[in-house]
């Protein structure tokens, strides 16, 4: 394997943009990612056309969003409706760009799930255990949070912690969806959806759209906004038990250790170096499993490591300071690289986090990435 | 009644699986080649690529590795059966099966040793299920 450290800090995130978060039937993919598209060229003052790498997800058909935006680019990639893509797409998207594919390349993600009434499970996603009723991501996470509690004595409380931390941060965010506060008791009393799950794990579906651009570190301080760069990243997937979907027998934890160390050895940083943590939510669980992984805490201990609001903004290591999955919007991890961009910039308001330096992005899913993202 | 929840789409490659089911026999796909056992089938040999696989049939006793209550329905027809219990075991044999726990309980636990017990839906299809020891 090369070493990658010398990718250190080598693409920059020159633009981002979403629309707003919610429910907008009257429109569809191409409508929503061009919207974004807008705001991301808006905020980096690029001239689109020079755009020349386009990669899409989640957006049905990559030509048709090349005609809606006017677009001929000489690199394109197409990544599968799953969320787990946003760090895959940003990784490709870089070495597209250190080998000369592409100069510019704009990352566009689209979610109209909350119109077209996606599940998430039964009839819409076919699957090996349907004849006993198992389906869905949910039941997944609520299989393994099961076996943490009976592993390591993590209680359902603990849990609550991430579901109160991420909203709490949401209420700070003006474009959050849910921006009402909860406390551990309202999550204890939620309906329970997939025992020992409750609502107030599950994350938001929610329309919106993302668009991410890059280009070289080098290029980027041609645009308008100070850069953000790429200063680390790692990966490892764990396909070997993909017949329930969604579910691993270890947390993760593997995969997220080593996409950890290795984003953490490229870019040269430590768990001390964090400033905030953005990490995938599909549902909480996942946020402590990829605490273990990462070795912000001891294997089976993230429960009590997340007691007292550890993960609040002003405390120990504020996580998913844009309300996250959970309770911003379910962009599936592409908003939180672009939460990430704008705390790195400073540009976070009341959920600003002070003398931001260091931000990592970590999704714990069958491919497993981190991110690290520092000042440019 | 006529049964309504989710049935198998028994291919070729599963068959093996549901014929056996049907004769209440527990098998899993293993490999002549090197002896590694495995489910859902495969092709291959997920471990060493060997094109011939055979299939084994199992003890029936297994360790359960944890479970999940749906309180939502996600098919029309678990509708009058909420919550119910979907389990992982892990056989004797190796491979992790999800399935359902039969036999309501509060008092379980993960490790806790599980053996098959089959439950007909259709003339075709028969669950293998578990029940604590």
């Amino acid at each position: 394997m090369n070493d990658l450290t010398q990718l250190k800090d080598r693409i920059a995130v020159i633009g981002v943009g979403n629309t707003r978060y919610g429910n907008f039937p009257d429109t569809d993919e191409y409508g929503l990612a061009a919207q974004a598209f807008r705001n991301a060229v808006a905020d980096c003052g690029i001239d689109k056309n020079q755009i020349d790498g386009l990669l899409v997800c989640r957006i049905p058909y990559y030509a048709r969003m090349g005609e809606v935006l006017g677009l001929d680019p000489r690199w394109t990639l197409t990544l599968p409706p799953h969320g787990r893509m946003s760090g895959m797409g940003l990784i490709e998207a870089a070495m597209a760009i250190e080998t000369g594919l592409a100069t510019h390349v704009a990352l566009m993600y689209a979610n109209i799930g909350r119109s077209r009434r996606v599940n998430y499970g039964g009839d819409e996603s076919p699957g090996t255990w349907d004849p006993w009723g198992m389906t869905s991501p949910g039941a997944a996470h609520a299989m393994m949070f099961q076996r943490h509690m009976g592993l390591y004595g993590t209680t359902t409380r603990q849990l609550a912690e991430v579901s109160v931390a991420v909203r709490y941060h949401a209420c700070l965010n003006p474009d959050a969806v849910m921006r009402n506060p909860i406390t551990i008791e309202d999550h204890e009393s939620a309906r329970f959806i997939t025992a020992p799950l409750r609502l107030l794990d599950y994350c938001l579906i929610n329309d919106g759209a993302v668009c991410i651009i890059l280009t070289s570190a080098e290029r980027a301080r041609d645009f308008k906004q100070r850069p953000v760069l790429i200063s680390g990243f790692g990966a490892q997937e764990s396909f070997t038990q993909s017949s329930i979907s969604n579910f691993d027998f270890d947390f993760w934890y593997p995969a997220v250790q080593a996409a950890g160390e290795q984003a953490y050895r490229m870019a040269g940083v430590g768990h001390d170096d964090v400033d905030a943590l953005m990490c995938y939510d599909n549902f909480s669980p996942t946020v402590l499993f990829s605490l273990e992984g990462l070795g912000f805490c001891p294997r089976g201990e993230a429960g009590r490591f997340v007691e007292g609001g550890t993960l609040a903004l002003g405390n120990r290591l504020p996580v998913n300071t844009d309300g996250g999955h959970l309770s911003n919007s379910y962009m599936q991890g592409w908003a939180l690289n672009v939460e990430a961009v704008r705390q790195l910039r400073g540009e976070c308001g009341a959920r600003q986090v002070k003398d931001c330096e260091v931000v990592q992005y970590v999704q714990a899913t069958p491919c497993t990435r981190s991110i690290i993202y520092t000042r440019g | 009644m006529t049964y309504n929840k989710p049935l198998p789409r028994i291919d070729a490659l599963s068959k093996p699986f549901w014929d056996a089911a049907r004769e209440h026999r527990l098998v899993v796909q293993s490999c002549p080649a090197c002896g590694d056992r495995h489910f859902p089938p495969s092709p291959v040999c997920p471990k060493c690529l060997n094109a011939e696989q055979t299939w084994t049939e199992c003890s029936g006793k297994a360790t359960l590795e944890s479970w999940v209550d749906f309180h939502r329905a996600y098919w029309d027809g678990y509708k009058d059966a909420l919550p119910y219990r979907v389990c992982l075991v892990r056989l004797e044999e190796g491979p992790l099966l999800a399935s359902n726990l039969v036999g309501a309980s509060d008092d379980v636990k993960i490790g806790a040793p599980v053996h098959v017990v089959f439950d007909k839906a259709t003339e075709e299809v028969t669950l293998p299920k578990f029940s604590l020891d």
